[in-house]
Order: C-alpha cells, then sequence, then structure tokens
C-alpha cells in the first residue's frame, strides 16, 4: 500500500498546498496505486498552543501514510515523522497537490535529511 | 524578506521608543509589537484597527457543580493546586487552571467541562508609519508564544501581499517562550540595553538566548552617560562575543516629551538623540542584508 | 507578611524598590526574587550565597518493555510531551508541563517520573535580610514550573524562620507574572508616570484586582509624564503608598548598583514610611475580615 500525505489548503487535487505541516489546513491522503483521496481535515491544530506538528505526525502515522510531502517542517515534527517511519519531501510550496504528487511519483522530490524550519 | 527584533532582556530600556522610532524611519515594512503582554507602540502609533480577531489558545477545567459529587479526588490530583472547596463543592481556579485535563479525565462523574480558553484579541491596523500588526492578551492569560508566532505568520503574509522587504518587531523583555518564539526565523535581533548592573547581566542572559538559537545580534546602548564605567564593560563583553554595538545613546529626556505627545523622538526637531538613532537604523538595515 | 511588588510595565523600578524595602525592613525579611528570567534583585542585595541547587520538573519516562502502544498518554496530554502512534512512543520532555496526567492514565505503569532541568535556586543572607532567588535555564521556555520551587522553598525558609518576605516579580500581567503574587498578602504595583507606565499600570489593575488581595501603588519617576495615573489610582481607590521623584542623581545611584534608600536621609525615609503603609494596608484587610467573621 502506497499512501502519500499532502498538506493542503483544500480536499481536492487541485488545491494548492499549505506551506505548514503542524499547522495546515488539511492533509489529502493519496492511494498512490487508485489515486484515491481522502481528506483529514486539521482545524483542531489552530487551538493548540504547542505540539501541533506532533500531532499532525500522528494523525498522518495512523492513516498508514509512507510519505509526507509539504512546505516547512520543524524539528519536532520531523522527529516524529522520522519515528513513524515516514519519509519526507520539503520546499514544494507553490505547486498544487496534484502537481505535487505527479512530481514525486516522476522522481523529481528529494527526500529530507533534515528539517528545513528552526524550532520554537 | 528580512525580519528584524527588537529585544531587551531587562525591560525599560528603551526598545519600544526606539522601535517606533524606526518605524518612522524604515520604508516598505510591516511593523509587528510582539509584546503582547504589555503592548505599548500601539501608545505611538496610533493605529486604526482594520481587522480584529479572537485568540483562543487551549483549554480550561469547570466543574458543573450540579454533577459534582464532592469526592475530591480533581483536587487531590491536580499539580497546580487549581482546585478547592467552595462550600458548594468543588471549583476550578481559572487563573491556576493549567488545562491539562487531568481533573477532566478521571472525574467519576464526567462532571468537568473542557472549553476552548480565550486568550486575547489580535488586529491588523493602519499607522501613519505602514501597517500595524499587534494583540492584546487578557491579563492573566497563558503567554506561551502562540500568540506571538500568530503575529508573526499575520506581518509575514502581509508583507507578501504588500511587496514589504522588512518585518520590523518590537519584541518581549526576558528570555521565556514569547522571546523564544520572537527570534524564530528572525534575521536580526538588535538588543537595547543600558549602562547598569542589571542592564548588563540581563543583556549577558538575552545573547546567551540569542546564540542558544542561533540568531545574530547587535547591541545598541542606551542612556549611555548614566555609567561610562558600566557602558565600557557592556562594549568590552559585546567585542568578546563579537556583537557590534550600532549605537551609543545618551540619556535625554525628549524620548519621554515625545511619548507624551503621542509622537516617536525622530518626529520632534533633530538633535544628536535623532541624529545618532538615524546612523543605527542605516547600520540595522545593512547588517539585516536588505539591500538599500 | 509576603508582600509581592510587581508592576505591569517593566523597568519602573521593583528590584529598586524590593532592595530598598529590603534594607530598611525592622524584623526577619527575606529578599525573594521571582523574575527568575532576569533576576537581579542579589546585584544590590550582595548576598552571601549559602547554598546553591539545581531545580527539576518531573517529565515522562517510558519503560516500552510495559508499553502496549494504547496511546491513552498521547490522548490526554494537552502539550504533546508524549506522542503514541502504531508501535511507537516519542517523548518530548522539554514540552511536558508537569501535571502527571500520562503517569496516572497509563493502564499498565509503563510511564515513571524523569526530570528536566529548569534553572537553579539559590539561597544565602545579605546582613540582616536573607535571600532566595531563581535562575531560569536559558533555554528553558517557561518560568511558573521554576517560580513553584521557589515560592515551596519560601514557605520552608519562612517556617523555620518566621518573618517576612518581599517578593521581585517578573514585568508583566501574564502567567509569570500572576503567578509571583497569587500567594503574597499585599501586592505593590510600581509604575512611572509615562504613558507606557499608565497604559501597562492598568492592564496591570485588571489582572491583580481579581486576587482580592490588598494593593497599593508606588510611583516611581515622579515629576516625569502626566497627571494620568494619580487620577485611575483616585477612580479606582488605590491608595499611593510612594512616590520616588525623577532625579538624574538617583538615576546614576542606580545605574551605580546602589540601593537607593542609601542615597539621602530623605529617601531612607521615603522607604521607611512605605513600609509602615505596606503593614497598614495588610492590617486593614485583616482587621476587615475580623470584623465580618
Amino acid at each position: 500500500m502506497n499512501m502519500v500525505a499532502v498538506t493542503s489548503e483544500g480536499p481536492s487535487l487541485d488545491d494548492q498546498i499549505d506551506p505548514r505541516f503542524g499547522r495546515a489546513a488539511g492533509f489529502v491522503v493519496v492511494n498512490l496505486e487508485t489515486m484515491h483521496t481522502q481528506y483529514i481535515d486539521n482545524g483542531q491544530s489552530q487551538l493548540m498552543a504547542q505540539g501541533a506538528g506532533i500531532k499532525a505526525a500522528e494523525l498522518i502515522a495512523r492513516a498508514g501514510v509512507s510519505c509526507l510531502l509539504t512546505g516547512y517542517v520543524g524539528p519536532k515534527a520531523f522527529k516524529a515523522l522520522t519515528a513513524a517511519g515516514i519519509k519526507v519531501g520539503q520546499n514544494l510550496e507553490g505547486l498544487t497537490v496534484g502537481q505535487a504528487v505527479q512530481r514525486f511519483n516522476d522522481g523529481q522530490v528529494e527526500m529530507a535529511q533534515t528539517p528545513n524550519r528552526a524550532g520554537r | 524578506m528580512r525580519e528584524v527584533i527588537i529585544i531587551s532582556g531587562k525591560g525599560g530600556t528603551g526598545k519600544t521608543s526606539l522601535t517606533g522610532a524606526f518605524a518612522h524611519l524604515a520604508e516598505g515594512k510591516i511593523i509587528c509589537d510582539l509584546d503582547v503582554d504589555a503592548p505599548d507602540l500601539h501608545l505611538l502609533l496610533q493605529p486604526t484597527k482594520e481587522r480584529l480577531e479572537e485568540f483562543y489558545s487551549g483549554h480550561e477545567a469547570e466543574i458543573d457543580g450540579e454533577k459534582c459529587d464532592g469526592c475530591g479526588l480533581c483536587a487531590t490530583m491536580c499539580q497546580f493546586g487549581a482546585i478547592r472547596e467552595n462550600g458548594a463543592g468543588f471549583a476550578v481556579d481559572p487563573v491556576r487552571c493549567e488545562g491539562c485535563k487531568v481533573c477532566v479525565a478521571f472525574c467519576p462523574n464526567a462532571a468537568i467541562r473542557f472549553p476552548e480558553r480565550h486568550c486575547g484579541q489580535w488586529f491588523v491596523s493602519a499607522t501613519r508609519f505602514g501597517p500595524l500588526v499587534h494583540a492584546q492578551l487578557l491579563p492573566g492569560a497563558e503567554n506561551s508564544g502562540r500568540l506571538v508566532m500568530v503575529l508573526k505568520q499575520q506581518a509575514r503574509e502581509l508583507a507578501k501581499a504588500r511587496g514589504a522587504d522588512l518585518v520590523l518587531c518590537d519584541g518581549a523583555p526576558g528570555i521565556g517562550c514569547p522571546v523564544i518564539s520572537s527570534l524564530s526565523g528572525a534575521h536580526l535581533a538588535v538588543a537595547v540595553t543600558e549602562p547598569t548592573p542589571s542592564g548588563r547581566h540581563d543583556l549577558e542572559r538575552v545573547a546567551d538566548l540569542c546564540r542558544h538559537f542561533q540568531t545574530a545580534l547587535a547591541v545598541i546602548i542606551n542612556k549611555h552617560d548614566l555609567n561610562y564605567e558600566e557602558a565600557a564593560r557592556i562594549e568590552a563583553f559585546c567585542q568578546a562575543e563579537s556583537y557590534t554595538v550600532i549605537a551609543r545613546l545618551p540619556h535625554d529626556m525628549l524620548v519621554t516629551r515625545a511619548m507624551i505627545q503621542g509622537l516617536v523622538v525622530t518626529e520632534l526637531p533633530e538633535t544628536d538623540f535623532s541624529r545618532e538613532l538615524a546612523h543605527a537604523w542605516a547600520k540595522i538595515e545593512a547588517l539585516a542584508g536588505l539591500g538599500r | 507578611m509576603i508582600v509581592a511588588v510587581a508592576s505591569g510595565k517593566g523597568g519602573t523600578g521593583k528590584t529598586t524598590v524590593t532592595a530598598s524595602l529590603a534594607a530598611v525592613w525592622d524584623g526577619p525579611v527575606v529578599g525573594v526574587d521571582l523574575d527568575v528570567e532576569e533576576p537581579n534583585l542579589h546585584l544590590f542585595l550582595q548576598p552571601v550565597i549559602a547554598e546553591s541547587a539545581m531545580a527539576h520538573m518531573m517529565v515522562p519516562e517510558v519503560d516500552e518493555a510495559k508499553c502496549t502502544y494504547c496511546a491513552a498518554c498521547s490522548e490526554l496530554c494537552q502539550f504533546k510531551a508524549v506522542s503514541v502512534f502504531n508501535q511507537v512512543i516519542l517523548i518530548f520532555p522539554e514540552m511536558c508541563h508537569g501535571c502527571g496526567g500520562c503517569m496516572a492514565v497509563c493502564p499498565g505503569k509503563a510511564i515513571s517520573a524523569g526530570q528536566r532541568e529548569l534553572g537553579e535556586i539559590s539561597w544565602g543572607q545579605a546582613g540582616d535580610v536573607g535571600f532566595l532567588s531563581g535562575r531560569l535555564r536559558i533555554g528553558e521556555a517557561m518560568s511558573p514550573p521554576l517560580m513553584r520551587l521557589v515560592k515551596a522553598r519560601l514557605d520552608q525558609i519562612l517556617a523555620e524562620t518566621g518573618g517576612d518576605a518581599i517578593i521581585d516579580a517578573p514585568p508583566g500581567v501574564s502567567c509569570p507574572a500572576v503567578n509571583a503574587v497569587l500567594d503574597s498578602d499585599v501586592i505593590v504595583l510600581v509604575t512611572e508616570p509615562t504613558p507606557f507606565g499608565v497604559y501597562d499600570f492598568k492592564l496591570a489593575w485588571e489582572a491583580f484586582a481579581p486576587l482580592k488581595k490588598p494593593l497599593g501603588a508606588v510611583i516611581n519617576r515622579a515629576g516625569v509624564g502626566t497627571e494620568a495615573i494619580y487620577r485611575f489610582c483616585r477612580e479606582k481607590g488605590l491608595p499611593i503608598l510612594a512616590e520616588i521623584p525623577y532625579d538624574r542623581a538617583i538615576a546614576e545611584a542606580y545605574a551605580h548598583g546602589r540601593i537607593i534608600a542609601t542615597v539621602s536621609p530623605s529617601l531612607k525615609q521615603t522607604f521607611v514610611s512605605l513600609k509602615g503603609k505596606i503593614r497598614n494596608l495588610a492590617n486593614q484587610i485583616h482587621l476587615q475580615a475580623a470584623a465580618h467573621a
């Protein structure tokens, strides 16, 4: 099962990537074999004083995702994602969800070794 | 786009007064007041609020008197001493409540509600120097730094939308959560200090914090003529740690006179103080990598 | 009696007032520095430190042999200090607020108390004045956990020695400042008559008045600014307990690390009188409470 989560401003493949991970509006989870999509709303993260990135990692890990495509990820979230065995593709803001998935399928997304955002 | 934050370590060194003057001198910027606990920049900038948002963060516990049978388990488990008997049963003191949910989870009667906590408001305003993003925490509210991050995010988005290349922030005193959040993503921190034992001591701590979070730091010595020996010690410290001292400002009642008139000091007739301040701003622009 | 010296605005003179009050106090007294982010009281009292100890708070530690990854801890934790997903458990000790919930809720008792270093607590003597201070570790984000430990140490000291305590609180009106004044008997709010001072003083009044403790004001740098602070105090029935005039000589003495009550006989008298008024303020409330009993 090959599932990818993409941080998104909305539920469809045509929506813009939300550059944030922890406080992204939501995650589009794409089954790469069937291209079937599912949307996980992340609105609850707005209320969290801290730890939104860690919570987001939990959410997508439980959805059985093996890769995350996003804009930026902080160090704690990155640690959680790594512990979950989820690979991270960063710096993809400006693309739509569908465009990011296409790039990933074409092998054009480099998987990050370190988070690209400073901690708070 | 560059983010410059004016901090101090010690309160009362002149951080907000100088930020106000820099807001006057700088072009093409979004101004941001990150001292959400006791914000004062608006007293100089007289903002016209264009947008108001409520700020909710975390939760607080509330005991439903009807469902409470007075077993007291919540009070025993609360690590923050927030639950006390009040004659009619038990009640949560919102000032002490940490929002940890332990009482809610363990109450045998599910008698404890856990509503969202209203912590304050934030605003986007227009001022004579440009847009201002600011906030007011409700007195006594938790100051985790989350509201600071919300303001920074708004300021960055506004900068992008308006084609501004600078976000200029008035920071908070101290070295805790709000200051740590303020430093996140900042290109340059400018610490305003004073030549007193407290000023030097607190500068050293906030400098240590900047080093810890790898934020570039420059220093302004305000009220420089109060104690030349102490000023020299601060200069020696800055020299040893390679922090640029970008200005040495005299103690001048001008700053207070301007404040009383609701002006920034550079709006009054020019003096040595305001000239030195203009030089300082030019140096800040250079250090922050603003190609102007 | 525990006196908390607080303010809305930073730099109005809390430490100045605390040190001077301690210097003129009659009877056993402890000067307490609860401004753990930027403690300055020691610079003026110049205590001989008897002992210094690292302060810690409990944070979760998991015995993975006992963990079933049921995620009860992760579900409860409001601060994401413990995170469970699939067959993984992660601890982020720096996020922990010390509520003990994870340890209490774990069905397998797999979580025990580890430690996070908060900073340092020191105590000693400055002549007749006792001294107690907390100093937050650089990078530690939260001050209330360390402040609680300093307050607990103060309770121990007062239980042994009796006497009063004067607390130098952190500036502001959010959780650290409220924490500092919460268990005091009387709150002294130090301000300056400038527009910033007045605005922040009003915030402080809004934060501290609901605590229902006797509240009084000290106006520092009197003569600089406007009449607004006096109007506000009158309006709210807040007694002005002392005024320290704006004087370059005082500013310079402070800049040289001097306790300003020692600068002149008239300044000493200002603080002796302040001491008396604070005692009266605290006693008035006791008398009122006794009358209603």
